[in-house]
């Protein structure tokens, strides 16, 4: 038998020894299938394709039951992703299903940002996961994966190739997603034209470098069957939930006025093909994929960009306590580093603004004495006439004085003359002297 | 899922018994809230299926993918030497695991305890399982057996470190799970109870891994003495409050039946034998005595079969499970909020435990970003307050300065306006007193004339 993953990991450290008798462990992967039954499965689809390209029906045909939605419009003005949860029943295993569909997508004139909110929901899964898993207290085993473990991508059948939106929006998802693309409305291709169409799909994709899922062909009971699958993609399908007589069987089928298209008819499209490759083989294979690969890459972006390295320059390696306390010394750090610089921002505005306001002081101050040495100056002029005044003043008193004085002496030596006048006039008053 | 196990069912469950319950997850010493439901908010509807869709096949999908990848479990037998520890290891799994190329741990005397690895590969029915045992030469077999469990119970949390480690590493490959999924604990048949030995380890072990006591060498005690026995030993763990290994609960009543039978008949007594013999025919592992024969796999000889039913044939997966749930999660957590919180105030409220220290980092990183931005606007605030102050000052001095220029200015005008009148005065009081000299000296000169004429008339 070959030999397991686990024996090779053992590799020289563990020696074979041969068993007596039975002693049960065969009883392992029964043990675990159980407790995986009883803990139930968990599984997430995202359709990817064009409004009115058949994916709520195709979702309702593979499940066989009716799902929830009405048919969307052609008018949404973005792309938004619509995500419902189910609980399914077959036999003992129970599933719960979730179905997310893209609503929108390429109905808007300018679709260069379709591919974004997709994108953005994926990683948003991861991110929660991730944060789960990062939790100090963490119920990882009751955790409800949501992570998009399968996304069918609807591909329109035009029977030309593959639009250019169709291989942007792929090539951002290929390495987040197992990507099964899919030919929608596939009634609407011959059967020539469809492998004519199949062959440039896959050229395209392959020279576009977009990595789409491959069956696994590891594992010896599966590998055959997976590997003619391989070669059949990507599958054209036919989906509907309405059933037509054929024989005296009601199939669930498409009437045309000139044929009617059976779904589960492998001649008429691959609908069997995808059902048996999706849910009754690989989806184990495509949860596994999901957490190992598309997850871990996820991861180990995200925790690269914030810094977390598994060995230092000397390359010995980390161990976890050592990053984290080292991520929150740096982080507490820059923290207080922030808070300083903040700080000597505003003691620096203070300075400034003070200075501004020194200076309008100075000015007003400058002001202020111009005009005091401009009232001094007055002042002083002020005073100068007022001086010029009482000179002029005291010299007209002194003039004034001295003329009264002469006046006086000139009155008392001519006194008498105008005193003897005076009389004279008393007594000759018709002396015209006036 | 984490790499390397699988999903399991969390079944919370109490005990019948008043053992307190290894499942519930928490260790004792830790009041830490328990969030069971992880991210169940998310609301799902039944739907019926109008017809056979195919995942039931999802079982075998798993099935295939388990046998492809392997197995592994990791045993630990603790117990004295001499208790049939290796005879007993090489009965479970029939097959001479331990032989004279690979001596058992009586065989290797050593001066203190010792933990040792030794791994094997074995297959069955295509399936095959890496089997780890972890022996422990030396464990009490001293005279001062203080501390004897510390290289054990180093042993384990080394084990869980490594996982830690592995987990936690960037770039993450499928990791080997190596930690102690169980331990057989072998009580010597002494008859009486606990040795205190026992009860100091189980203690200091049972929240680290899953620990099934055995009564070893139990073909030494009657039937009764081993009833007698067990009682006691039962009776002592729930007074010390051992949590040994529970079984999970089942919603199959056939199983539950067997489930509770086991826990009747707990601790299990063992007998192991390395040797053949023919009894009636058949031949059968056994100890041969003069009075009979000890059959292992006889159910009323011993609770051999018990044990291996329930370690390899059905609990294996379970016994993983919870080291991986229980065990390992305490573990983790233990050791992670202690980096956390380190030199951090550690009377902040637990219920930060339940995010990651990422996720607590952003958060401090957002509370100092608002702590940070209400700073800036009080300071802001400060300033604008001071600015203003600082203005107005200027403004009132301004005024008051304006009002002082003005006052001194309007004196000034009065002055002037004083000195104009003086002035004006001056001028009117001298060309009036100027006119008057004016008169008089006309008048003079009037006098004089007339005086002249005067004079002339007189003469003439």
């Amino acid at each position: 038998m070959a030999s397991t993953e686990i024996a090779r990991q053992a590799g020289e450290g563990a020696r074979a020894v041969p068993l007596s008798g039975h002693v049960g462990f065969d009883s392992m992967p029964d043990q675990l299938v159980n407790k995986s039954v009883n803990h139930g499965f968990c599984f997430n689809i995202l359709c990817v394709g064009e409004t009115g390209l058949g994916k709520s029906t195709l979702m309702d045909t593979l499940f066989n039951t009716k799902f929830e939605g009405e048919p969307t419009q052609h008018n949404q003005p973005g792309v938004t992703l619509k995500s419902n949860t189910y609980e399914l029943q077959e036999s003992n295993v129970r599933l719960k299903l979730t179905v997310v569909n893209t609503v929108g997508f390429g109905d808007q004139i300018n679709k260069e940002d379709s591919y974004k909110s997709i994108v953005e929901f994926i990683d948003a899964q991861f991110e929660a996961y991730l944060q789960e898993e990062l939790k100090i207290k963490r119920t990882l085993h009751s955790y409800h994966d949501t992570r998009i473990h399968a996304c069918l991508y609807f591909i329109a059948p035009t029977g030309h190739s593959l639009k250019s939106l169709d291989l942007v929006t792929m090539k951002k998802l290929d390495s987040k997603v197992n990507i099964i693309p899919i030919i929608a409305k596939s009634d609407a291709i011959s059967k020539s034209e469809l492998a004519k169409f199949k062959i440039k799909i896959t050229s395209e994709l392959v020279s576009n470098g977009v990595q789409i899922y491959q069956f696994p062909t590891d594992d010896e009971s599966v590998a055959e069957i997976n590997s003619t699958m391989n070669s059949h993609l990507p599958f054209a399908v036919v989906g509907s939930t309405e059933e037509v007589k054929i024989g005296n069987k009601m199939v669930k089928a498409r009437q045309y006025p000139w044929g009617t298209v059976q779904v589960e008819n492998e001649n008429h499209c691959d609908f069997v093909k995808l059902r048996e490759m999706l849910i009754r083989v690989n989806m184990e294979d495509l949860r596994e994929q999901t957490h190992t690969r598309h997850y871990e890459l996820y991861r180990r972006c995200k925790l690269e960009e914030m810094g977390f390295k598994d060995t230092d320059p000397d390359s010995k390696p980390f161990s976890l306590q050592e990053t984290y306390e080292a991520k929150r010394n740096e982080f507490m750090g820059e923290l207080q580093k922030k808070e300083e610089e903040m700080r000597q921002m505003f003691v620096q505005r203070v300075k400034e603004k003070e200075a501004e306001l020194k200076e309008a002081e100075k000015e007003l101050h400058e002001k202020f004495d111009r005009l005091k040495k401009l009232h001094q100056d007055e002042k002083k002029k002020l005073e100068e006439k007022k001086k010029t005044l009482d000179d002029e003043l005291n010299t007209f008193k002194q003039k004034k004085t001295a003329a009264e004085l002469l006046q006086n002496q000139a009155q008392q030596a001519g006194g008498s003359t105008t005193l003897k006048r005076d009389k004279e006039r008393k007594n000759n008053p018709w002396l015209c002297t006036e | 899922m984490p790499l390397g196990t699988t999903t399991t069912t969390t079944t919370i469950t109490t005990s019948q018994s008043c053992v307190p319950s290894l499942r519930e997850g928490m260790s004792s010493g830790e009041a830490l809230v328990s969030e069971a439901d992880g991210n169940g908010g998310i609301m799902a509807q039944q739907k019926n299926l109008e017809g056979y869709v195919g995942f039931a096949n999802l079982p075998n999908q798993v099935y295939r993918k388990s046998v492809k990848r392997g197995f592994e479990f990791t045993l630990m037998v603790v117990g004295e030497s001499g208790l049939g520890k290796s005879t007993l290891i090489n009965s479970l799994f029939l097959t001479d695991l331990y032989s004279p190329e690979y001596p058992g741990p009586s065989h290797r005397i050593k001066k203190t305890v010792q933990v040792e690895q030794s791994k094997v590969l074995i297959k069955e029915g295509g399936v095959q399982l890496l089997l780890t045992i972890v022996d422990t030469p030396g464990f009490g077999d001293a005279v001062d057996n203080s501390n004897c469990w510390q290289p054990v119970i180093d042993h384990i949390d080394s084990k869980f470190e490594d996982y830690l480690n592995a987990e936690s590493r960037v770039n993450r490959r499928q990791m080997p799970d190596s930690r102690v999924h169980c331990c057989l604990y072998f009580i010597a048949p002494s008859g009486h109870g606990l040795k205190p030995l026992d009860i100091e380890f189980m203690k200091r072990l049972h929240e680290k891994v899953n620990i099934i006591p055995l009564i070893a060498k139990a073909d030494t005690m009657t039937p009764e003495e081993c009833q007698q026995f067990k009682k006691q030993i039962m009776k002592e763990i729930q007074e010390h409050k051992i949590k040994i290994y529970e079984f999970p609960e089942t919603d199959d009543e056939e199983e539950m039946k067997l489930v509770r039978k086991i826990k009747d008949r707990l601790p299990l007594a063992v007998v192991g034998s390395n040797t053949i013999i023919e009894v009636n025919g058949k031949r059968v592992r056994g100890r041969q005595y003069p009075w009979g024969v000890a059959e292992v796999e006889n159910g009323e000889h011993c609770d051999f079969t018990i044990l291996r039913n329930m370690l390899i044939r059905t609990h294996m997966q379970d016994l993983k499970d919870v080291t991986n749930n229980v065990h390992y999660e305490n573990y983790r957590s233990r050791k992670l909020a202690a980096v956390t919180y380190n030199g951090v105030d550690n009377h902040k409220n637990k219920g930060q435990l339940t995010k990651s220290p990422l996720a607590q980092m952003e958060e401090e990183r957002r509370d100092h970003v608002a702590k940070m931005k209400k700073m800036e606007q009080e300071m802001e605030q400060v300033f604008e307050m001071k600015v203003k102050e600082k203005l107005q000052k200027l403004r009132d001095s301004e005024a008051e300065l304006q009002r002082r220029h003005e006052q001194m200015k309007k004196n000034l005008e009065a002055q002037h306006k004083e000195l104009e009148d003086k002035r004006r005065q001056h001028e009117d009081e001298k060309s009036s007193w100027e006119a008057q000299q004016r008169i008089l000296e006309q008048q003079k000169l009037d006098v004089s004339r007339t005086l002249e004429k005067n004079k002339k008339k007189k003469i003439f």
